[in-house]
């Protein structure tokens, strides 16, 4: 076991832990979206900002140290992780009362825990055309926020092949499925990929509004009770 | 309302009568609450009447002058607190937002709609207005069989807004209560707390985006 320090309160962590995780092992929640326990970091959406020995780096990305200080709570770290999230509600079209992954939607759980009520960005608007190309799964492209998770993540079974991917860039760029090899995912790994999309873009087809309000993932469980479970700050 | 014909009337400038002294001294110690709805479906003002009885024990603190209560169009006197539901859309909409401002010490966004234009802002990310016009008038399914296509247009009818604006970003709002619509405890909340003088809490249990 190592020794730091989060919030000005000593913790210990495993050798090799990682920082999101050491952090809820001890009670303290930091939000995360694009990482995935287990997962190798993808470091893409940045909302697990934090301060490390005086620096402010994505913690996902940290493995931790022995006499490591971090700041999780501080109000100017808070913030920038709060903007990061409105700046994902400006750019977009998160229209959270018709999607049917509210309630089940990180984005959103990350969006109360962080206490955004609105995005101090413009709201864009962007067009966005969604793809049903697929014949299990769809695309509704508005709520992308192009964490890559299914990118890295989800892969033809057989041959290890991507099966989703990012075509262009800044205001271009959308979340591509390759419909060949998304044909030929078993019904498992299609839910997988619906379950892994951190928003309600990748759905699987035929199925939605399949949990009534009140017993949705995140309403029986907070985005900082599943962080930090099993501690006493539950 | 700026375009209006010689023979409009509206509810706010019908004579009302005068209040009884004791009611009318009575309700002037009181703080003045007010909400009313621009592009958006109600269902925010409704959630004001779902405060249920906690509503009783407000009225020793306030009086509500504008509200599905008392279905005027303009505010009769200042009040401290206006909450405003649904998006800018049309002209009507801007003029009314104003006059909410310009009468109203603290202004509140309430709903995803005044918030971010909620489900009528899709028109923002999908297509011009005149195609949206056409597809809810001119060729709409529901349209009258007989006689002609047309997309409405009169002195009497609010000029439609290019797009569906946030009340942010028209006035300066002081607060937002997200939800579609948010429930009665979130406007409770947030009224108990302005007439205590707390700074507003919106706890991470009682914000809601849907």
């Amino acid at each position: 076991m190592i020794k730091l320090v989060i919030d000005g309160k000593p913790v210990e962590a495993e050798e090799g832990a990682n920082l999101v995780e050491a952090a809820g092992e001890n009670g303290v929640y930091i939000p995360t979206l694009c990482y995935l326990k287990g997962e190798p970091c993808i470091g893409t959406c940045r909302v697990c900002s934090v301060r490390v020995n005086g620096n402010v780096t994505a913690a996902c990305s940290v493995t931790v140290d022995d006499g490591m200080e971090v700041d999780v709570d501080e109000p100017e770290v808070a913030d920038m992780r709060r903007a990061l999230v409105e700046a994902l509600f400006a750019e977009g079209n998160h229209n959270c009362p018709s999607c049917e992954k509210s309630g089940r939607c990180e984005l959103q759980a990350v969006g109360y825990e962080t206490g955004m009520v609105v995005s101090r960005f413009p709201y864009r608007y962007p067009p966005r055309d969604r793809d049903v190309g697929a014949r299990h799964l769809w695309l509704e492209r508005d709520r992308c926020i192009f964490c890559q998770r299914c990118v890295e993540h989800i892969r033809d079974r057989t041959s290890g092949h991507k099966i989703f991917s990012i075509n262009g860039r800044g205001s271009r760029a959308r979340i591509e499925i390759d419909v060949e090899l998304a044909d030929q995912m078993p019904p498992e790994q299609v839910r997988e990929a619906m379950d892994i999309c951190p928003v309600g873009c990748i759905l699987e087809k035929r199925v939605g509004f399949d949990v009534p309000m009140g017993q949705r993932k995140f309403e029986v469980q907070t985005h900082r009770e599943r962080a930090t479970e099993g501690t006493s700050n539950e | 309302m700026s375009e209006r014909t010689p023979e409009a009337e509206y509810s706010h400038e019908l004579p009302r009568l005068a209040l009884d002294e004791n009611t009318r001294r009575q309700r002037g110690e009181k703080i003045k609450v007010s909400m009313i709805g621009l592009c958006g479906c109600w269902g925010c003002s409704l959630s004001l009447l779902d405060v249920d009885e906690r509503i009783l024990e407000l009225l020793d603190h306030i009086t509500i002058l504008r509200s599905s209560f008392t279905d005027i169009k303009r505010i009769p006197e200042r009040c401290t607190i206006g909450f405003i539901e649904g998006g800018v859309a049309n002209e009507e909409n801007f003029e009314t937002l104003q006059h909410y401002r310009e009468n109203c010490d603290v202004l509140i966004s309430v709903g995803a709609c005044a918030i971010w234009g909620g489900v009528p802002a899709m028109r923002n990310a999908r297509t011009e207005l005149e195609d949206c016009l056409r597809e809810a008038y001119a060729d709409s399914v529901t349209r009258p069989g007989e006689g002609p296509s047309l997309i409405p247009l009169h002195d009497e009818l609010p000029r439609i807004a290019d797009r569906v604006y946030p009340c942010h970003e028209v006035v300066k709002m002081d607060y937002f209560i997200p939800g579609c619509p948010p429930d009665g405890d979130a406007i409770f909340r947030v009224l108990n707390d302005l007439l205590n003088g707390r700074p507003i809490d919106l706890p991470t249990s009682i914000n809601r985006y849907d």
